[in-house]
């Protein structure tokens, strides 16, 4: 644990001490807005609620988070500062997580930081919070589950743009999976439990249903377990590169 | 570009005394560091091929190679960076790959080309080497301030390690490896890209590390290996061609011990026949120097010193002599004569 922490520390340091932090953070937050209050029609609707705003939080983190999961690990081995970690007394599941634990913290700080939100729906009228607080949580687990996938992709390659492309590719199919545009892809060919499988690891659906408010504990599983399984496969392709 | 051939030949007698002067029992029993058959296959290159050797507290065994040879691969097997495709390594007793974390905990490691976090400065970056090494409060301060001394980073503690220079980069790297006060050190480069001042200062660090440790260095510059190894293997291939004393490996050169005399070129075959009378002489011959005059290289046979004879004889035989002096023999020689010699298969590899 202590290990974990350690360097968790270190890389929220780093996050600050590059103009990456304040760049991601000003940028979340104009977008996030941006879409909220424009495309969203936050206004318009007069209703008291966040759900625009929430609405388009996987698309936001469709772009932004790869971004950060990008360096996670490939700029460790493009510049050989993983020889270093590695070779440090802790165990490569101590480095993923505390890596992964601090990149995930940081998209947290950045959510926070739209509090601004939260007071204006509060001034303007009387929203339900226990509707908020369950999107904001939705939220950030989904950017966790993101997080993961883009962990683990950038421990493949020393290539930070391959790694993003690649991971962005991968949490769009993530994100789009219950919509026709990706499940017709297989239902000319796959079973149909494939198909039901595929349908079931949609973002939108489990991000979808925790807006309603409801924290259907299986929605947040469903988050747990794919950050669970990323990770654990983010593990094992460090350690095969070991053995390469 | 730096004096090859001619090294700091005060420190590496003095080191090699030092070393002679422990008792065998006691090195057998302080062995840290044990490969045995080694081997690394990427894909269809062997990079590392079947390599045994051992390291006991007290010695600085210097790897020596061309580049591609092998020399980092094996360095990041026995840190536990990269496993082996067989054969093991031992790291004070622990297998390397069963008990990483113990003995990672045991290696100081300077990686090729000495890698940092290189937007953290030296301070941060030390103070997190040292908590993750298991330092706490107090002692995180006086370790850094420790090897911050040692490697003379002192001026350079709060800026970014990127904006450093390749000299403090280096040195930074080391001050991460030794900071823990491992009992075994392995350092791959240590030196490269410092100007000759600090190289003298980080071989003297190494030596003044060595009474109590196991170091492994890598270079390729052939004056460190006399200057700090009190041991030295050749690594080509992927391959262990030689293992010795720097001493030892200095005794393969074709000249080694060899009686360098120039005299007068009149009196030359003279000379030369006399020489060659010396029971002690395996052959001699001749060059001109850019004078006029010529030189007589004087070969002993193997294991001779003929110095002394030599000189007694020219005396007792009243022949003048402009200069006379003993070939050392150079480790360049030696190492171009095995290098070349090892048979070019397997091929090299950077990784």
């Amino acid at each position: 644990m202590r290990n974990i922490a350690i360097i968790a520390k270190r890389e929220i340091k780093g996050y600050f001490t590059t103009p990456l932090a304040y760049i991601f953070i000003v940028i979340f937050l104009a977008m996030s807005g941006a879409f909220a209050f424009y495309i969203g029609g936050f206004f318009n609707r007069e209703q008291a609620s966040l759900a625009t705003f929430f609405l388009y939080h996987p698309w936001l983190y469709l772009m932004l988070v790869p971004a950060i999961a990008m360096r996670l690990w490939a700029e460790e081995r493009k510049t050989g500062t993983i020889e270093i970690l590695m070779t440090l007394p802790i165990s490569t599941s101590e480095a993923v997580l505390g890596k992964y634990l601090a990149a995930w913290g940081f998209t947290g700080i950045a959510l926070t930081l739209t509090f601004p939100m939260w007071i204006t729906v509060n001034v303007l009228g009387e929203p339900d919070n226990g509707v908020i607080l369950a999107g904001y949580l939705g939220s950030f687990f989904m950017a966790g589950a993101f997080l993961a996938i883009g962990s683990c992709i950038s421990a493949l390659t020393k290539n930070q743009v391959i790694a993003f492309i690649v991971a962005a590719t991968v949490c769009f199919l993530f994100t789009m999976s219950g919509l026709e545009l990706v499940l017709s892809f297989f239902r000319g060919w796959a079973p149909e439990i494939l198909v039901r499988t595929i349908a079931s690891m949609s973002f939108l659906t489990h991000f979808g249903a925790i807006l309603k408010g409801v924290i259907d504990i299986r929605d947040l599983i469903f988050f747990g377990t794919l950050i669970a399984f990323w990770l654990f496969a983010n593990v094992i392709i460090i350690d095969l590169k070991k053995a390469a | 570009m730096f004096d090859f051939g001619r090294p700091d030949e005060e420190a590496a007698t003095g080191l090699n005394n030092k070393i002679n002067r422990q008792p065998l029992g006691i090195t057998t029993m302080a062995e840290k560091i044990v490969l045995n058959g080694l081997t690394k296959r990427f894909g269809p290159i062997l990079a590392v091929d079947n390599i045994s050797l051992s390291v006991a507290t007290g010695e600085v065994l210097g790897f020596l190679g061309p580049n591609g040879a092998g020399k980092s691969t094996t360095m990041r097997m026995l840190t536990g960076f990269i496993e082996p495709t067989s054969g093991t390594a031992e790291v004070c007793g622990l297998d390397v790959t069963r008990h990483p974390v113990e003995i990672k905990r045991r290696i100081g490691y300077l990686p090729e080309g000495a890698p940092t976090y290189g937007d953290m400065t030296p301070e941060s970056y030390l103070g997190f080497i040292a908590e993750i090494r298991g330092f706490n409060g107090p002692e995180i301060r006086r370790r850094i301030e420790a090897v911050t001394k040692k490697v003379d980073i002192g001026s350079v503690m709060r800026q970014p390690i990127d904006t450093l220079s390749k000299g403090f980069k280096r040195r930074v790297g080391l001050a991460q490896a030794m900071l823990h006060d491992p009992e075994i050190l392995i350092m791959d480069e240590p030196t490269d890209g410092l100007d000759p001042n600090q190289k003298h200062q980080v071989r003297k660090l190494i030596r003044e590390m060595s009474a109590d440790r196991a170091i492994i260095i890598s270079t390729h510059i052939l004056e460190e290996v006399e200057a700090v190894c009190s041991r030295a293997v050749i690594i080509a291939h992927g391959r262990l061609l030689a293992d010795g004393t720097p001493e030892e490996l200095l005794s393969r050169a074709p000249d080694h011990n060899a009686v360098m005399i120039t005299v007068d070129t009149n009196k030359s075959d003279a000379v030369k026949k006399t020489l060659e009378g010396l029971d002690a002489v395996k052959n001699t011959r001749s060059e001109k120097t850019a004078n006029g005059d010529t030189r007589l290289v004087i070969r002993p046979k193997k294991g001779k010193l003929i110095a002394d004879d030599v000189s007694q004889l020219l005396r007792s035989k009243n022949i003048p002599v402009q200069e006379m002096f003993v070939e050392r023999g150079s480790l360049d020689d030696v190492f171009r004569k095995i290098t070349k010699d090892g048979k070019s298969a397997g091929g090299g590899t950077n990784a």
